[in-house]
């Protein structure tokens, strides 16, 4: 049991760092292993900004391995060494914490598949997300922790979508946590409630066209299927459309690019979803009071049936 | 009730050959006599006055803080209590086995109305996953949508949503009615043994899937039927039945019952003709 939730404000921008926190942290009773952000936050659009981890957080139950501190500090320096190989200058850079760092880049990147081959080439590096307005931000600990542990409750945008975790298919770490991106697209992310019945062979397929997975977490086949579609011409909807047959198993899951929120409900409507949709907001998540930690007052909100996807735009 | 630990002579139920193991623990046996019927009642129940009307504020406490406040004012009497500012949580008013006006000011989260026997519930709101699951007498309204698994097991009463509703709307349902204004999602009806659904709208795939008995009644399209499933002449007496359900039921007055779709199980079961709790209740 996991739960997730989104929201995407049409025409005006919104604490959303602070909402989803919200959000989130009235879904933490399905799962406090993980919780993870992908906010889009307000940017000039000039630069990229990558969010990476250069190692795994070991404490509060991780199922990861100590490192020294020593190690990060090696691998990103090469991180630095390999962007400068590339041309990419850095613009602005935060250390949060030891193994997670966040770059503002100034680079005119051709091809994302390549840039992300060659930095993710580092042993122990995992690029979280890349992009002019995403950011993905994701821990162990509920949403709380995760929010004041990367001050998330300032930050201003149009949409976001997250993901409290309570890990069965892999480990508790920061690599299986949600939310995915999908790579090696800029600005796409994803999250999954649900399992996955034909992960392996899905991703066997997948593998030998290409595309990469950085975890076991059956959630990311989800961001690494639909980005390969788009890679083959479709568009976000026709890729979710086509993940209803495609992927087997139960799901609901959310997808978010730069300027659109979508969610995909499997055709036996297993996993919870409930929805509000008005002219300037639409709010969702696996149980209403997520929904409530925002929109306190009465109002009318509805589940989707089996088998819907649905896409809006800011 | 003899003391089950010390029991030493053979009861009533194994002379019967009905059991033969040495009871201990918890465990308990009740039986119905019609004779003794008057002194029937479940434990924790109370008299209360339907005219004797109060407030309830739940939007600082918890599920279980709410739900005992409830019992409490049911043991001072009260017979109709409004509930404000749910806001959606789960849980909310389970347990229920008085007679009691409920109602809501709000939405309810997940659990709502569950394993209740007799209040009649009023909900102006929208209600979450598995409302009134296991529901064995009484009536609950949702004026709003509801989420899947609506009804789930229950065995008596009505329960009626005048929105829309989830997948796995009567999933193993054992008696009651339920009746919905708008569509249904997947898997309506599915594994239910007895009692009948009623959707005025659209239902979603696997309709009646592996029901073993009982009826669905559907106004509008229906996505496909599950195994086990198949139509049914839709008698002068089910269009009857259905007028009565859906007047008293302040939903679908106009609606005209004679083009309906009637949905039975296919197949026969044996042995599976033995009552159900409610329907004991209703022999003693």
């Amino acid at each position: 049991m996991c739960g997730i939730a989104g929201l995407i404000h049409r025409g005006k921008s919104s604490n959303v760092g602070s909402e989803l926190q919200g959000m989130l942290q009235a879904l933490k009773h399905r799962g406090e292993d993980s919780t993870g952000y992908a906010l889009y936050g307000d940017t000039d659009g000039k630069n990229f900004i990558m969010r990476f981890k250069v190692g795994e957080n070991v404490g509060e139950g991780s199922s990861s391995v100590m490192e020294d501190v020593s190690v990060y500090d090696e691998r990103k320096k090469i991180v630095d060494e390999t962007l400068a190989e590339m041309g990419a200058k850095i613009v602005k850079e935060e250390r949060t914490l030891p193994y997670s760092l966040r770059y503002e880049i100034d680079y005119n990147v051709k091809d994302l598949l390549e840039f992300s081959q060659r930095i993710e080439s580092i042993p122990g590096v995992e690029i979280l997300s890349m992009g002019k307005s995403l950011e993905v931000i994701k821990d162990l600990g509920n949403a709380k922790m995760v929010c004041d542990r990367y001050s998330l409750d300032k930050v201003v945008g149009t949409h976001a979508i997250g993901h409290a975790r309570m890990a069965t298919e892999s480990g508790v770490d920061i690599k299986s946590a949600h939310p995915f991106w999908g790579y090696p697209f800029s600005d796409v992310s994803v999250v999954h409630n649900g399992q996955l019945t034909n992960y392996w062979n899905n991703r066997r397929v997948l593998e030998n066209k290409g595309m990469r997975f950085m975890s076991e977490c059956d959630s990311e086949l989800i961001a690494v299927y639909l980005a390969e579609k788009m890679r083959d011409g479709a568009t976000l909807e026709e890729g979710m459309k086509a993940s209803l047959t495609g992927l087997d198993g139960v799901f609901t899951y959310f997808v978010a690019t730069k300027d659109s929120l979508g969610m995909a409900k499997d055709t036996m409507a297993a996993k919870p979803l409930v929805l509000y949709e008005s002219d300037d907001l639409v709010a969702m998540g696996s149980e209403e009071i997520a929904i409530r930690s925002v929109l306190p007052q009465e109002i009318d909100t509805y589940d989707p049936f089996d088998g819907e996807v649905k896409v809006w735009q800011i | 009730m003899a003391n089950l630990k010390t029991v030493s002579k053979k009861s009533k139920a194994q002379s019967m050959g009905m059991h033969t193991e040495v009871l201990t623990g918890r465990t308990q046996q009740k039986f119905f006599n019609p004779d003794e019927a008057e002194n029937f009642y479940y434990f924790g129940t109370y008299d209360v006055d339907f005219n004797k009307r109060t407030e309830l504020d739940v939007k600082d406490m918890t599920a279980p803080e709410a739900n005992k406040e409830i019992d409490n004012l049911m043991s001072q009497g009260y017979g109709t209590i409004v509930i404000k500012n749910p806001q959606g949580k789960h849980s909310l008013g389970v347990g229920i086995l008085n007679k009691l006006n409920l109602i809501f000011e709000g939405s309810l989260g997940y659990f709502g109305m569950g394993s209740c026997d007799g209040p009649i519930v009023r909900i102006n709101g929208r209600v979450g996953w598995s409302c009134a699951e296991n529901l064995m007498a009484g009536k609950v309204v949702i004026e709003k949508n509801a989420g899947s698994c609506f009804g789930a097991a229950i065995r008596g009463g009505d329960l009626i949503c005048k929105g829309s509703v989830g997948a796995r709307t009567g999933i193993d349902m054992k008696g009651g009615t339920i009746i919905v204004g708008g569509d249904a999602g997947a898997f309506t009806g599915f594994m239910m043994q007895r009692g009948r659904i009623i959707i005025l709208g659209d239902v979603g795939i696997n309709l009646g899937d592996s029901m073993y008995d009982g009826t669905i009644f559907v106004g509008g399209e229906i996505g496909s039927y599950g195994s086990d499933a198949v139509d049914a002449e839709l008698t002068k007496s089910d269009q009857d039945w259905l007028k009565r359900k859906l007047k008293v039921a302040e939903i679908g007055e106009n609606f005209d019952v004679s083009k309906m779709k009637k949905i039975v199980a296919g197949k026969k079961l044996w042995n599976y003709d033995n009552l159900e709790p409610t329907e004991k209740k209703g022999a003693i």
